[in-house]
């Protein structure tokens, strides 16, 4: 009971924080609407329509989830570094990785922001028929990708506590993980060695799951495998976080100075 | 100023601390950085209800020794141990129990409130949900901040974040609490104030080590200090004990204006100049000449600063700064 009421409110708290300034507010309006038409331009271009632009919708704002997290999650501890907070939350008698959790969250709970104003972009913009089959599993599988998402963003994260470049490795990896994982380009277009990272990668399960739910199939199993990865990163993380952190306080990397 | 027995009582109150078993006890140890010694093999007992201070120059080493204590830093030798809690193999429990402050504007969430803030950390630092609104409350309180608690951070003067600082510091009820230079770059009334709530804390059973650079600030509030040059204490007493523990005679202060080329070096090699030092104050520079025991030089001085223009002269006592400054110097 008290790590999720630590979890709600931290989550809250940071969600209050991210959501202040209005530059970052500015560019969350904005990235969502480029992203999503350039895809639409690109799939109508090549005559796609009906499902096929609807899957383009979903992936597209998928993508506005995933940048959301990916670079700033990567840039979180390091800002958190700067800030001088980080030894205050290294400080703090909780399990450090736990601490991650409600950051990289409200992230993802930003991110998720995109993904309506990319359906509403698709559908004032561009006329797409939005026609989601089961909207309610819709809405879980959102929850539970926006999750999956925060847990790979917590991963990211935690390399940042030891090395205090490691902030580049979000921007790095960002556009990569829009192809591994299938949100413009179907999985079986890739070649066969890129699909076994794919699996590991829970955006493409959760993907799979809207796309799933937005057409009027199961998306449970797609759903399981989702949550299975993302609990998988927790744990990793968990363990992970545990030797970085001690390592940070070996070489005196919490502080700038 | 002159402070024999501190905030804190008599030196016999002070002697039946320190009979009893030390709350903290940091035993030989070490940092460093690529090969370079930043602390090196230093002892340290801190007793229950205790004001220690560790003074020292920049890169002295102070904050490392505070980061090592409170487990943000893993000591590369010796033991240290925190009410009971060894720093390495216990962290989690030594950081329940002890409290960390440090000076200047970072360390709070600027887009938050000084009430979000604190309601932040009371939940990362374990404070039950059930006090933690009225811990907060009392908090705000306690440093003055009622009524502003719901403006964000980043409209706080420096004296209002370094107050809510200090509340974020006290959250969880530390048993000992650490300050790193708390009153840095507040104003002379923010830093009494911070003094006094200092006292007011060590009158309720709180332990603190704290360093500062301001020497009143350590002969006003504490019991012991700790002078600490290039990683190792080179000097540890009460206040009055270390001023007693000065080899200079009076020390001649002497307000020059336009100092000639080589006069320092012509007046530190008299024979009974034993330091000379130089403070630029405003227009002037001020010499401070430290005599040896039992000599007088404000003649020889004098002599040499023939043909130049002066201000005020004052022959004085040695002072706690003097005994800082000659410990350090000799370090």
């Amino acid at each position: 009971m008290r790590v999720l009421r630590l979890v709600g409110v931290a989550w809250w708290l940071q969600l209050k924080i991210r959501s202040r300034s209005a530059f970052d507010g500015l560019l969350s309006l904005l990235y969502p609407a480029f992203f999503a038409t350039t895809i639409f331009m690109m799939f109508r271009q090549g005559d796609a329509a009906g499902p096929a632009l609807l899957s383009a919708a979903v992936g597209s704002s998928a993508m506005g989830i995933w940048s959301a997290v990916s670079t700033t999650a990567a840039f979180a501890l390091q800002t958190e570094r700067r800030q001088g907070t980080l030894e205050l939350l290294v400080l703090a008698p909780q399990p450090f990785a736990l601490l991650l959790v409600p950051l990289t969250l409200s992230m993802a709970t930003i991110g998720a922001y995109s993904m309506a104003a990319t359906l509403l972009w698709g559908r004032l913009a561009f006329g797409i028929e939005i026609a989601i089959a089961d909207p309610l599993i819709f809405v879980l599988s959102v929850v539970v990708t926006v999750f999956a998402i925060a847990m790979l963003g917590m991963l990211i994260a935690i390399s940042s506590i030891r090395y205090r470049a490691a902030w580049a490795l979000g921007s790095a990896i960002e556009m990569p993980v829009w192809l591994i994982c299938g949100f413009l380009v179907a999985l079986s277009d890739l070649p066969a060695w890129v699909r076994p990272l794919s699996s590991v990668l829970a955006p493409t399960w959760g993907v799979a799951a809207m796309r799933a739910a937005a057409t009027g199939q199961s998306p449970w199993a797609d759903l399981g495998w989702c949550l299975l990865t993302a609990a998988g990163y927790g744990l990793i993380a968990t363990l992970v976080s545990r030797w970085m952190v001690h390592s940070a306080r070996s070489h005196a990397t919490l502080a700038l100075s | 100023m002159s402070n024999p027995s501190s905030v804190n009582g008599s030196a016999a109150l002070i002697a039946e601390r320190q009979a009893a078993a030390p709350i903290l006890a940091a035993s030989q140890i070490s940092t460093g950085y690529h090969g370079h010694a930043i602390v090196e093999d230093f002892d340290l007992d801190v007793h229950a209800g205790e004001i220690v201070a560790l003074l020292g120059p920049n890169g002295a080493g102070k904050t490392t020794t505070i980061k090592m204590l409170i487990t943000l830093l893993l000591p590369t030798a010796g033991r240290a141990r925190v009410l009971g809690h060894d720093v390495v193999k216990e962290s989690r429990d030594v950081r329940r129990k002890v409290g960390y402050v440090f000076g200047g504007d970072r360390g709070l969430y600027e887009r938050l409130s000084g009430l979000d803030n604190l309601r932040y950390f009371a939940e990362l630092y374990g404070v039950p949900p059930r006090e933690s609104k009225q811990r907060v409350a009392e908090l705000l309180e306690l440093v003055g901040l009622t009524g502003r608690e719901k403006e964000r951070v980043e409209g706080y003067s420096r004296g209002m974040r370094q107050r809510l600082h200090i509340a974020r510091g006290l959250l969880h009820r530390p048993e000992v609490l650490f300050l790193d230079e708390p009153s840095i770059g507040i104003d002379p009334v923010g830093a009494r104030e911070l003094r006094a709530t200092v006292k007011n804390l060590v009158e309720t059973g709180t332990t603190v080590l704290l360093t500062t650079h301001y020497m009143f600030e350590a002969d006003e509030l504490c019991d012991r200090i700790a002078v600490i040059a290039q990683g190792r204490i080179v000097a540890l007493d009460t206040p009055h004990d270390l001023k007693q523990q000065v080899t200079t005679g009076t020390v001649l202060e002497i307000e020059v204006f336009g100092l000639a080329d080589g006069l320092v070096d012509k007046v530190r090699a008299e024979p009974d100049v034993q330091s000379v030092m130089v403070d630029v104050r405003g227009q002037a520079e001020v010499l401070a000449v430290h005599a040896r025991p039992g000599t007088d030089v404000t003649q020889t001085v004098m002599r040499h600063l023939d043909g130049s223009r002066f201000g005020r002269v004052i022959t004085r006592e040695p002072t706690l700064e003097d005994a800082y400054i000659e410990l350090v110097n000799a370090a």
